[in-house]
């Protein structure tokens, strides 16, 4: 059990209790940490107290169900889930997506990425003590929360990516929306960059802090852009291209430093890739075309449809009171989230229900790097170490 | 055995059996994906073969997790997914684990990231790690009882 007592050392330390309400802890995060004066000696987390057994719970609904309690796990990032556990159920069906429902998943979900970044870093810079860039950044996140509300008719929890393909047509006016959104980011980029980059504070608080080697992070399963911070151009996009991101045009930032400042730096570039690849997506996606796949019996057919045909009226049926049944076997499939390498491992015993749903959450397993970082450090820094590893708590506690 | 779609999956299969011919007792090819089933002895010396060897270079541990097959005996699957950075290749190590011993080697001493992932199927599976260095729940609370991603574990819970 984590307690005060089992973390108190042999010398005169005292033990902090961090969390979990703290603020900076970004949600229930709880830290212990032994103190020597201001000097961290030791940092142990304590995570748990979000736990909701989404993954227990995926085992009783059917696998279109279980997508809307992907949402919720990465709350900054519902579509990315969406997207990899439709990718794992699709490899376990083989089913291929059609390409214009692949661009519009890519777009929604390097939209998704940017706005995970600017909810990084308002939290991040108001932690530094920088609280004016909380609201910029919030403001830009909203235009793309009312993106999402159009596509889908919800703002957040979007369910919008399903098993073959999208739940619904793109909207009209939507080229509009994301055009718009398009041609003001750039600038607002500099802007924030403006604030911080050359900012004396904060470099001051950020350069130099939580540095830690490629090995080690390499050794403690760190990906995303605490890795490419780091010198290691690792990024699944690239090495492990998923719904077609290998005919897309983008490059992954990487710094060398491997401190709080690169990883900050790392991100705001990775936000100037994404609106690239967004502007990509909108020349691929056609105006007319297939959301999704062509397979009866897994997919619901076109309302019409069931209108008129005896046999989508069946399927139509079969799919919302039985499901489908993947044949037996697992998959694992893999996209890079915006905090890493996010990985959902599916495994079918041939029924309705999956046997097995696991969510590699990145937030998960870089968090392990947290006290490697602060060990030494002063308590300031820590708060800054748990900003850079940029947590999602609903993703570290399922 | 199966036949050997992926080219790169035989040069894994190969380099393996080559350092020892126990290490691979089965080979599973399915939809891009390589599992290779190790025997629940040699699991700790082959991932350290899969990292250590300059010819597989499998650095990063990607994702361990345990799928319950209950009341099929053995019935835990332990899964590994392992990751080249600089092949750029993944390949999945399995290996089971029965009811009557739930206990397993510890990759922690080859990928320290294993912690966290082992102590989360310990909590949730009740599956013992040897040579972990701090095997404590890590989502559930201290004073629950059983294991809750079991099969025979209700989803509503325990009354």
């Amino acid at each position: 059990m984590t307690t005060v007592e089992s973390a108190v050392g042999t010398t005169k330390t005292m033990v902090l209790n961090m969390g979990p309400q703290h603020p900076s802890t970004h949600g229930v995060l709880r830290v212990l940490l032994e103190l020597d004066g201001e000097n961290v000696l030791s940092a142990v987390p304590d995570v748990g107290y979000l736990h909701t057994g989404i993954e227990k719970s995926c085992e009783d609904k059917t696998y279109s169900q279980a997508i809307t309690l992907t949402d919720r796990i990465d709350y900054l990032n519902p579509l990315g889930n969406n997207l990899v556990y439709c990718l794992a159920v699709e490899k376990l069906l083989g089913l291929e997506v059609p390409k214009r429902a692949q661009y519009i998943r890519v777009m929604l979900v390097e939209l998704q990425r940017i706005s995970s970044h600017l909810v990084w870093l308002g939290t991040h810079a108001l932690d530094m003590g920088a609280m004016s860039l909380m609201l910029y950044c919030f403001r830009e996140r909203e235009e793309i929360l009312k993106i999402f509300e159009r596509f889908s008719g919800q703002r957040m929890m979007t369910s919008f990516i399903r098993i073959g393909g999208l739940a619904l047509q793109p909207p009209a006016g939507w080229r509009a929306m994301v055009k718009r959104f398009l041609d003001m980011m750039p600038a607002r980029i500099d802007e924030y960059e403006a604030l911080l980059t050359e900012n004396r504070i904060w470099q001051g608080r950020l350069k130099g802090v939580g540095y830690l080697s490629p090995e080690t992070l390499i050794g403690l399963s760190t990906t995303g852009p605490g890795l490419r911070a780091a010198g290691v151009a690792f990024d699944n996009r690239k090495a492990f291209p998923y719904s077609s991101y290998e005919e897309f045009d983008f490059e992954v930032p990487v710094r060398t430093e491997s401190d709080c400042y690169a990883r900050y730096l790392v991100r705001v570039g990775e936000m100037r890739e994404s609106l690239k690849i967004v502007r990509q997506a909108m020349e691929k996606i056609t105006d007319e075309g297939a959301f999704k796949a062509e397979a009866p019996g897994i997919i619901p057919p076109e309302r019409e449809k069931m209108k008129t045909e005896m046999e989508a009226l069946i399927y139509h049926f079969k799919i919302f009171t039985e499901g489908f049944s993947p044949p037996p076997g697992e998959a694992y499939a893999t996209v890079e989230s915006p905090r890493g390498e996010l990985g959902c491992f599916v495994a079918s015993d041939g029924s309705p229900k999956p046997l097995r749903v696991h969510f590699r959450g990145p937030s998960f397993v870089n968090l392990q790097a947290l006290p490697y970082m602060v060990k030494g450090q002063l308590i300031a820094d820590t708060v800054a170490c748990i900003g850079t590893i940029d947590i999602v708590l609903g993703e570290v506690d399922r | 055995m199966t036949q050997l779609a992926n080219a790169n999956a035989s040069v894994v299969v190969e380099q393996l059996r080559s350092w020892n011919a126990e290490a691979v007792s089965q080979v599973v090819e399915r939809r891009g994906e390589t599992t290779i089933v190790v025997p629940r002895h040699m699991l700790r010396a082959t991932a350290q073969q899969c990292r250590d060897n300059p010819a597989l270079k499998f650095n990063l541990l990607s994702d361990a997790t345990c799928v319950d097959r209950f009341p099929i005996e053995p019935r835990f699957e332990l899964n590994y997914q392992l990751v080249s950075l600089d092949r750029r290749e993944r390949v999945r190590l399995r290996t089971s684990v029965s009811a009557q011993q739930p206990i397993i080697e510890s990759l922690v001493p080859i990928w320290p990231g294993a912690n966290w992932m082992e102590r989360e199927i310990f909590d949730l599976f009740g599956i013992r790690f040897e040579g972990h260095p701090d095997l404590r729940r890590i989502l559930l609370p201290d004073g629950f009882e059983g294991a809750p991603l079991r099969r025979d574990f209700p989803t509503e819970g325990k009354r």
